[in-house]
Parts: structure tokens; sequence; C-alpha cells
């Protein structure tokens, strides 16, 4: 065990994507927890199409893939956003819209300039080669920003998730909140595509939310256990690539599956075993 | 104790471009208890939002008095299929009714927060609940968590969008009592939406019947002897 993390810690990049990678899984559990229980799931995975549409775009134009990606990102999460809270049109169809286009655009882009290759493909699945150390930096600061946002306006965000009308009449500016989370989803996103890649990286957002509350039944409680998974999730999923040879991105997704499943059974048991006692 | 609270002035309202309040004037005094009934789609829900400000008003003027603030209402909304299974617990859920008063940049609660939720805990008979799960509880027990979050929003008015849909009976009976002790033991004004007429009528002050415009507003006894309480009673006969 020692061996295999000394192994792992050995190399410069999967150090830089240990860091980014656990930062982005933290964010992507907390924001997730609330995305999911709004029914805004599909907001994070369109978003991640949209991101990779914009890593084609930076691709073609030669410049940092985070500074063209976090802006194009964030006017799509802002747009998303008032797509699914507009009742008239179907939110669900009109993100798959944008999705599908936005991957269009990047494949033609890409291949009137560079030509489909490699990187597409790391761009697609992801990579533990992704992250430069020209993004460490910038991936970090986003990161801790967006955790600091999240525990500054965790009890507001947790009124707005229950009960928007409630807390609107209250007094809580509830479209702040609403706006607040689809850009910080948004930043997490942009940040976490490069390893975990454009088809994957909604997984970080959606299972750690799901599995947990499968057994916890306090908001905090799945917060913080969400986290806990995400973060562990991660480094087995990174492990195992490191050790079976398999790509980093669908390693952690296959984790992730895995811990949903085992806590879909210990959910159950509990269960049974609270109606047994009752 | 009856000075007035709050003031409709000829409001209208509208939902997706059609007329769903028209020209409603009313007047509520403190301490009343006033329950607007009206068929589906009469505009009562609508009116409350109006009230609460989270639908626009279209014409007309909706007026607090005697200092009250928007902040001292408290609003027991209909519940909907997000809330049935979420994961909170009863502390989390009653103590967000605080957030209210407290200003943008407040990340957390004061030890008076925690009191007030402790309070209407108490005043609703659900302290045995506090660390349970919101899921796991039945619909009453639900309902009872919702208006205790109202309560500690609120401070002197409660506005409560059919409260007992859903409920057997017996529980339901049960929320009237809480809301009519409210009402009584702690001076809470309170303005329910129901289509429970004869509970409406058995536990209110003042009945306002809606069908867009004001059918009728008034006192309870008036109501049954009105045009617009036969109609809606068909005759009254099995009051």
């Amino acid at each position: 065990m020692f061996e295999i993390l000394s192994g792992l810690l050995s190399y410069d990049f999967i150090r830089r994507s240990l860091l980014v990678g656990s930062l982005v899984s933290l964010c992507a559990a907390l924001l997730g927890v609330t995305l999911v229980l709004k029914r805004y799931s599909m907001i994070g995975d369109g978003l991640s199409h949209v991101g990779f549409g914009a890593l084609c775009i930076s691709l073609a134009m030669n410049v940092s893939p985070l500074t063209v990606s976090v802006p194009i990102v964030i006017i799509a999460a802002f747009f998303l956003l008032r797509i699914s809270e507009n009742s008239k049109i179907k939110g669900d169809a009109a993100i798959a819209l944008i999705s599908s286009t936005s991957i269009a655009l990047g494949v033609i882009i890409t291949s009137l300039t560079n030509g489909l290759n490699t990187d597409v493909s790391s761009y697609l699945f992801g990579s533990v080669l992704a992250v430069d150390k020209n993004d460490v930096f910038l991936s970090v600061v986003l990161s801790v920003t967006v955790i600091i946002i999240y525990i500054i306006f965790y009890n507001k965000i947790f009124a707005v998730t229950f009960d928007e009308s409630f807390a609107k009449a209250t007094g809580t500016k509830t479209g702040i909140f609403n706006t607040l989370i689809a850009l910080l989803t948004a930043v997490i996103i942009v940040v976490g595509m490069r390893i975990m890649g454009a088809l994957l990286v909604s997984s970080l957002i959606i299972f750690p939310a799901l599995t947990s509350m499968r057994v916890f039944k306090s908001f905090k409680s799945v917060v913080i256990s969400s986290s806990v998974i995400s973060l562990v999730c991660f480094f087995l999923g990174i492990a195992a690539s490191f050790i079976i040879e398999t790509p980093a991105g669908a390693s952690v997704v296959i984790v992730n599956a895995a811990m949903f499943l085992l806590f879909t059974a210990a959910g159950l048991i509990l269960k049974s075993g609270f109606n047994k006692a009752k | 104790m009856n000075k007035p609270l709050l003031r409709l002035n000829n409001v209208s309202m509208s939902y997706d471009n059609r007329l769903v309040v028209k020209d409603v004037n009313f007047e509520l005094n403190e301490g009343d208890y006033l329950c607007a009934v009206g068929e589906n789609g009469s505009g009562k829900s609508t009116l409350i939002k109006g009230i609460l400000g989270l639908e626009p008003v279209r014409s007309g003027r909706i007026e607090l008095l005697n200092g009250l603030k928007r902040n001292e209402i408290g609003y027991l909304p209909q519940q909907t299929q997000v809330q049935r299974d979420f994961p909170a617990c009863v502390c989390e859920i009653v103590i967000s009714g605080c957030l209210g008063q407290s200003g943008f940049f407040k990340p957390f609660y004061s030890t008076s927060d925690k009191s007030k939720m402790l309070e209407s805990l108490r005043m609703l008979g659900i302290e045995h609940l506090r660390k349970k799960s919101y899921r796991e509880l039945s619909g009453g027990q639900q309902q009872r968590v919702l208006l205790a979050r109202a309560v500690c929003s609120a401070r002197r008015l409660l506005l409560l969008d059919e409260p007992v849909t859903g409920l057997d009976p017996i529980v339901s009976n049960e929320m009237y009592g809480l809301i009519k002790e409210l009402n009584e033991k702690h001076g809470m004004t309170v303005i329910m939406v129901s289509h429970d007429i004869r509970s409406a009528l058995c536990n209110a002050n003042k009945i306002l019947h809606l069908d867009a415009g004001v059918e009728f507003f008034g006192t309870c006894s008036a109501y049954l002897g009105s045009d617009a309480g036969r109609r809606f009673f068909g005759g009254g006969e099995n009051v």
C-alpha cells in the first residue's frame, strides 16, 4: 500500500492531478447535493458539453484553456438556468439541444484547425496528464473560492434548495443564489473537465450526492458525507488507473458507481433493520 | 387590539396573461382569522402570493399597516414533490425560517435563532421530532414542521396555503386546532386558503369568497346568510 502511494506521488503530473482533482471533487460534491435535490442535474451535464466546445475553441486559438472556457461556460450556465426556470420551454430538451450543438461545434472547429487527434480524445475522456503547471494555480484558487462561498452561504443555500418559494417570501434573494450555484457549477466543471473529461465530469457532481442520500438523512450529514465519498472515490480511482493502467476519468466514475451500489445496499439493510426494530 | 394590519386596494393580478384576481378590496385587523374560499382557479393562492410579493401585482396596492414588515410574515406554502423525500432533519428546516430576519451576510445562526426554533417546536408539540429526518415523518407531521418554520419566521401575520391538503380528517382537525391556538393564544393574525368550507366556518372569524373578484367579504354568520355563501354551500342544509 505504502509503495503504491509513494509510487503515485513520485510523479510530478500525478501530484498536480491529485491536488486539483481532490479540490474539484470536494467542490463538485458540495454543489451536487443542491443540484440533485433541485432537479438541476442536467445543467451540470449540459455545461460539461459546452465546456468541450469551449476547450476546442481555445485549442484552435492557441490560448490557455481555462481563460477561454471559464467565461464561456459561465455565460452558458446563466442561460441554462433561465431555461430551466422557465416552464414554458421544456428545460431538459433545450439542454440536450445545447449539449449536442456545443459538441458538434467543438468537433468541427478542431477538425478544421488541428485535425482530430489525441487531444480531442483527452478532452472527451480526460487525462491525468492534462493538468499543466499554469493551470494548477488558477484551478486551486477557483476551487478554494467555491468552497469559501459555499460555507458562507450554507444556510441560505439550504433554504433555497429546500423551499424556494418560502425562502423568497421571507426575504431571501433566491435569484442571486440560483445564479450563484449555476456559476460555481460552471467553474467547477471547467476545472474538473481536464482530468475527468467532458463526457464524464458531471458524474463528479451527481454520484456523491446520490450515494450519500441512500444512507444519510440530514442535510448537513449528506453534505459532509458526500464530500468525503467524493474524495475517497477520486483517490481510489486515480490509484486504480495507476496500477491497472486504465484511463483516470473512467476509473473514478466506475469507483463512484461501485460506491453507489454499496451505499444503496447499505441503505436497504439499514431500513429493513429499522423496520424490524419497530 | 383591532388595529388594521393589511389593506388591499383594487388589487388585480394576472397569471399566464389571464386575469385571475380582479379588483380585490379588503382590510384585515390584527388578531383576525381570515379564511379565503372559492373554487379551483378562483385566484386564492395567487392572491396569497401577491401579498407575499412572490407574484407581481398588475394594478392596485397592497399596504402593510401599523409597522408590519415583510419579514414579520410567515408562510406555509403548498408542499412540493421535491420536499417529500428531502434529506433534512426537522431542526434544519424549522430554523431556516429565521433566515428572513438576518441580513445577506450572516453565515451562522445565533443563539436567539435557536431558542426561537425551540419555542416554535414547543408551540406545535413536535419537540420530540427534533432530530428526526423529514422524509420519514407522516404527512401530518411534515405539515406541522412546515407550520413551525412559518411560525419561526412570523411575528404577526401567518399566510397558510391549503394547510390540510392530503391529510386525513383526524390529522386535519389537529392542524385546525393548532392554527386556532396560534391565533387565539399567541395573537397571530391568520390568512388561510382552504377548500374545506365547513371547518373554515368553524374556525375563522372572517370569510373572503373569491371568484376572481370578491364575491363576499365579512363575518362567518353574515356569509351563511349571503347569496354567495348559500350558493357555495348548495343551500346550506348540511352544515
